[in-house]
């Protein structure tokens, strides 16, 4: 539900890069979710498209890239990737896991004409 | 709109619409406007911007936080499930506060969706209470704590009286001080930092508690930093043991779990160690507190752990955080060692 307030964000971001940067419209966006940000990645590219139409982001292509969490496995003493925070450890089986990267949500780049 | 998936049927994309050809029903979106080659304008070009997402917000959090701090407030980000008893436990907690630490002031902002009948109950109580309603929003942002932190009386206190709470560890050291031994209070008990004596100089009492009582949800809420100290995660035994496993985002980003409703038990199947695991299991850290605001039992403990807290400081909070952290993983170290013995 809240994909709508971060796609409105997103958009934000856009509009206040053209005023920086200007340019007539994106062609393409590049987001980054973690697997631990929370974000529904499915809904979070409806809510785009439904904001989309009369704003620069209007028929862009959206790229989502969800990257793996890395997450501290204290019985290996190693990192180990993880892809929700329920995950056992891949190595070792161990719950004993402390995430420590995933939650971001990230505009990586922009493609404009 | 389709209803179904979203989608326009019609050309709801009006200001750069995309041009059809109908012979083949092709769709080019490059036919407008954008084709125009404009001066100091380029072609197709890539702009990097590794932007983060939520960063507005967590600029505005930031500030609340400067913010409360240099109003000697402590703010808690109190989320649940709609119906956990988040107002009643406010309610209970604010009247118990009234007797144990009267000079503490108290505020609240309330976030609904709609009515004000949360922000009704906690003014009945007496203490000012802002209702903030989303509409059709499902957390509380950051601006909105902000906008509604104006209107209170803890931010209004403030102003009026900005050098009325400087730091009050003022030393007592009688006529012989001598300013060699500034401290000698301190070294005359070196090893005595339990918590049976009042530690006034490391964790003076808040002079003001701001309870943010967030959107009755256990998703959305747990993604927007509101410039709290501590989110924390209240739990009714009537709601299963199982909701830290059902939604651990919420549980991850709580510092505290607060399980309400205990003197239902005798009629319930809740598990309450069950419960503790699940939670411990998403967020090794997490501390809990058990507490009925009906029987008043835990009510103390709850009160502890408020009133407890250091005042909010950006720069004391994350080494008692990583002490912590070592004392859990040295804890962790000796059960390992003794294992292998």
């Amino acid at each position: 539900m809240h994909e709508l307030s971060l796609a409105g964000g997103i958009l934000r971001l856009i509009e206040q890069t053209r005023e920086r940067d200007p340019f007539e419209r994106v062609t393409h966006v590049t987001l980054e979710v973690g697997a631990l940000s929370g974000v529904e990645v499915e809904s979070l590219r409806f809510a785009l498209q439904a904001i989309a139409p009369d704003t620069c982001l209007a028929g862009a292509e959206i790229e989502i890239q969800e990257p793996p969490a890395q997450a501290w496995c204290l019985p290996c003493g190693q990192s180990v990737p993880i892809l929700q925070r329920l995950d056992l450890c891949p190595q070792c089986g161990s719950a004993q896991l402390q995430p420590t990267s995933g939650t971001e949500l990230r505009l990586v780049d922009l493609q404009v004409i | 709109m389709c209803v179904v998936c979203g989608c326009s049927a019609t050309g709801a994309i009006e200001g750069s619409a995309p041009v059809l050809t109908p012979q083949t029903g092709d769709l080019h979106f490059g036919a407008g406007t954008a084709r125009v080659s404009v001066p100091g304008m380029s072609q197709e070009r890539a702009i990097k911007l590794e932007a983060d997402v939520l960063g507005a917000n967590k600029l505005v959090a930031n500030q609340n936080r400067t913010h409360f701090a240099s109003h000697g407030v402590t703010a808690y980000n109190l989320v649940s499930s709609p119906g956990s008893g988040k107002t009643t436990l406010l309610c209970a907690t604010i009247e118990a506060l009234k007797q144990r630490a009267p000079q503490v002031r108290l505020a609240v902002i309330e976030g609904d969706q709609q009515t004000s009948h949360d922000a009704d109950r906690i003014r009945a109580t007496g203490v000012p209470a802002i209702q903030v309603n989303t509409g059709k929003g499902c957390h509380l942002d950051a601006p909105m704590v902000a906008a509604a932190f104006a209107r209170l009386d803890l931010h209004a206190h403030s102003h009026g009286h900005p050098h009325a709470h400087p730091h009050t560890h003022t030393h007592t050291h009688g006529e012989s001080h001598d300013p060699h031994h500034p401290h000698d209070d301190l070294h005359a008990h070196p090893h005595d930092h339990d918590h049976t004596h009042p530690h006034d100089h490391a964790h003076p009492a808040p002079e003001a508690l701001l309870f943010i009582e967030n959107v009755g949800n256990l998703v959305c809420p747990a993604m927007w930093d509101l410039g709290e100290r501590a989110k924390v995660a209240i739990l009714s035994v009537t709601e299963g043991e199982d909701k830290p496993l059902k939604y651990p985002d919420m549980f991850a980003a709580a510092k505290l779990m607060v399980l309400t409703k205990t003197d239902l038990l005798p009629h319930l199947n809740f598990d309450m160690a069950r419960c503790k695991a699940y939670a411990r299991r998403v967020n090794p850290g997490i501390e809990i507190i058990e507490l009925s605001a009906n029987t008043g039992e835990g009510m103390q403990t709850w009160l502890d752990w408020l009133l407890d807290a250091p005042v909010q400081d950006a720069k004391a909070t994350p080494p008692t955080a990583l002490q912590d952290r070592i004392q859990q993983l040295e804890a962790e170290l000796a059960q390992l060692k003794a294992l292998q013995t």
